[in-house]
């Protein structure tokens, strides 16, 4: 018996690398287009919305209590992030979708009411201490 | 949406709330077809009972798909179950599962992108289930292992065939695994983390 085949999408000549080797300068352009690298960077910067960028596992934190005027759902975030949570565990807590508490909490770190601390996306060279810190904490499960 | 009264939200337990040195969280995903037992590793591994997020994708944004079809034109509704992995006191792992259909989360911007890696879970069952998943992984440049969820009914195939049959090159590590057990999933994210480490070694003598 025989396992189905998988086909892979490139011919095996015009592979793409398989590890995120960045590639050098000026060779960029060379050979099949490659998708720009997507990094997904918090820059602060509001891209083409009012949101701020945040990532699943970006960690929120409260910084001051809900003041008076606070919405039921802000009040709820301020509540939740007394200590750190990811933006996912804010999401499933309070069971709304990833980009309604996205908004919620651009509004709340515009009015300085949290703190957001970005998470370790990986990059073309993956810091390796990162790395083995992770390694290190796997193997203590 | 219902959104009740801010009181009664079921917060963490108290044991589940990271400390205050928690400064920086990273992510790995876990992929492949529906069934084949992501949920059930994220679960054997986690320090929290998985919790589920949600994301609703415009149909625009997902074009044709034949099981939601016309009933829903406006949005779909696409969810995942997470757990969580203190590593040390400042640093957090959040592994994500993704049940349903596998095309979809890739639409989720950052999941991929921003992960450390991912592990493609396999069941022999039903193979060919994990070849469009493999497929996006490399094209987008994850770095990625599979892992061969190893089911009592399922056939079994020697790693070699299940290699050919993946296609993967020779680098890709291949692991079997039981993800109903805390250390058989451990073992699988130490070969995942493993293979990131050579790829940051040979990365960084590629440069010296």
């Amino acid at each position: 018996m025989t396992p189905p085949q998988r086909r892979r999408r490139f011919p095996k000549e015009a592979a793409p690398e398989e590890h995120p080797v960045p590639p050098a300068e000026g060779q960029g352009g060379q050979g099949q287009t490659r998708e720009p690298e997507r990094l997904y960077v918090v820059t602060g910067q509001v891209e083409g919305g009012d949101r701020a960028e945040l990532d699943l596992v970006t960690l929120i934190v409260a910084c001051a209590d809900a003041p008076p005027s606070a919405q039921p759902e802000q009040s709820a975030l301020l509540r939740l992030c007394q200590a750190p949570m990811s933006v996912a565990e804010l999401s499933a807590y309070l069971n709304l979708p990833f980009s309604v508490v996205t908004v919620l909490l651009t509004e709340l770190l515009t009015a300085e009411l949290v703190q957001a601390r970005a998470p370790i996306v990986r990059s073309a060279l993956p810091d390796r201490s990162l790395l083995e810190a992770v390694m290190h904490g796997l193997q203590k499960l | 949406m219902d959104f009740k009264s801010s009181d009664t939200i079921p917060g963490p337990r108290a044991e589940d709330h990271l400390p205050h040195t928690a400064t920086a969280a990273v992510k790995i995903v876990i992929v492949g077809g529906f069934g084949v037992g992501k949920t059930t590793m994220v679960g054997s591994v986690s320090e929290i009972r998985p919790l589920t997020t949600e994301e609703t994708m415009t149909q625009a944004g997902i074009g044709v798909d034949d099981n939601y079809g016309s009933e829903t034109k406006t949005a779909t509704t696409v969810a995942m179950d997470f757990g969580r992995i203190s590593i040390t006191e400042q640093l957090v792992l959040y592994l994500f599962g993704t049940p349903g259909q596998e095309r979809f989360w890739f639409l989720w911007n950052g999941l991929f992108e921003g992960a450390l890696g991912a592990v493609v879970l396999v069941d022999t069952r039903r193979l060919e289930v994990s070849f469009d998943v493999i497929g996006r992984l490399e094209e987008r440049g994850v770095p990625f292992v599979v892992a061969v969820n190893d089911f009592p009914d399922a056939p079994r195939y020697p790693m070699e065939d299940l290699r050919a049959a993946l296609d993967l090159p020779e680098e890709i590590p291949m692991v079997k695994c039981d993800a109903r057990r805390r250390a058989s999933s451990r073992d699988v994210l130490m070969t995942l983390m493993r293979f990131l480490h050579s790829i940051a070694m040979a990365g960084a003598s590629a440069r010296a």
